[in-house]
């Protein structure tokens, strides 16, 4: 088919990186994004972790601007 | 490959994220302000009871500079690193496809599944559309339809590369797509709706508005694309094709072409 015209070299098929190696970061840096995204998309909106309104309104015009509801 | 290279992946999809962040808070404050503007304006004037009340905790111009810069970048970095994760699996997986195509497709597939479905069911609401008595239900139930479109688009390509054997790689992916639009369709038909803008509350402001969200999404995940892209290239292309410039662009290009 088409790997046997082009040469060897030209699209050398690209090895997976193990799962294995990718759940840590996956699993440690997934959450932390999360948190992020909670932070910036709900807290002090639908629930509240921290109590008062400084976040939201700190936050508000992005998280209206970012699709998330706001209020 | 080992972790070191998931480690280098992730700190480029955050700084890629950042830098794609920035590009989408100049679209947010040109675009997205206004309209913003538009609804506090109609709130403040038609609204006796609810609002804000009188003082205000952060001030209009604050929300509307430092504030939407926090909350952009910030959502910038979070989703370029998720979605380096998301390379980091998707690299070798999902067909034939270098990093810089690789990286393309995930900022394209991420567009769709994270903004662009939930959109059509959930679309975001300027101030003052919204009842205050929803938002829990309403915020549930957006986070819970991108969860459902990202699932679904994983199993929409997984379906895609076991029937490419079988099909091609075409006609495998036509179906998977349309199985795609299937499942969504269903969810969309199935979910609650809300329709909460109040009478006599701007159209042209809810469709700039609307408008404007989709532009900083679009600018957000291609920016991201690119720039990723452009990292993930150098940083997992072997080093005999990067170490003399001009010939390593010619095999490069020629490796992008086949």
């Amino acid at each position: 088919m088409a790997q046997s015209v082009a040469p060897a070299t030209a699209a050398p098929a690209i090895t997976p990186i193990s799962l294995k190696a990718i759940a840590p970061w996956a699993l440690f840096f997934g959450v932390l994004m999360l948190v992020l995204l909670y932070f910036v998309g709900a807290e002090q909106g639908a629930t509240s972790l921290i109590s008062g309104e400084n976040v939201h309104e700190w936050v508000h015009d992005g998280r209206h601007l970012l699709g998330f509801p706001c209020h | 490959m080992n972790s070191i290279s998931v480690r280098a992946l992730l700190v480029r999809g955050m700084l890629a994220g950042l830098v794609a962040g920035v590009f989408a808070l100049v679209v947010a404050y040109l675009l997205g302000e206004s309209p913003v503007d538009a609804a506090i304006a109609f709130e403040e004037s038609n609204s006796h009871e609810h609002g804000h009340g009188g003082e205000e905790l952060v001030s209009r111009a604050m929300q509307s500079t430092a504030g939407l810069s926090t909350g952009v970048l910030i959502f910038g970095v979070a989703i370029g690193g998720i979605a380096a994760l998301a390379f980091a699996v998707a690299l070798g997986r999902i067909g034939r496809f270098g990093p810089r195509a690789t990286a393309a497709l995930i900022a394209f597939g991420a567009l769709l599944s994270v903004y662009v479905v939930p959109f059509l069911k959930y679309p975001p609401n300027p101030p003052a559309v919204g009842d205050p008595d929803t938002i829990g239900q309403r915020t549930t139930l957006y986070f819970l339809m991108i969860l459902l479109s990202v699932l679904l688009t994983v199993a929409a390509v997984t379906l895609g590369r076991r029937l490419a054997p079988r099909l091609g790689n075409w006609n495998a992916t036509v179906a998977a797509a349309a199985a795609f639009v299937v499942a969504a369709g269903l969810a969309f038909a199935f979910l609650p709706s809300f329709n909460e803008v109040p009478k006599g509350f701007p159209a042209t402001v809810v469709w700039e508005f609307r408008l404007a969200t989709l532009a900083i999404q679009v600018t957000l995940w291609t920016c991201f694309g690119l720039v990723f892209g452009y990292l993930a290239e150098r940083l997992l292309t072997p080093r005999t094709a990067t170490a003399t410039d001009g010939k390593g662009a010619a095999s490069r290009a020629a490796a992008a072409a086949n």
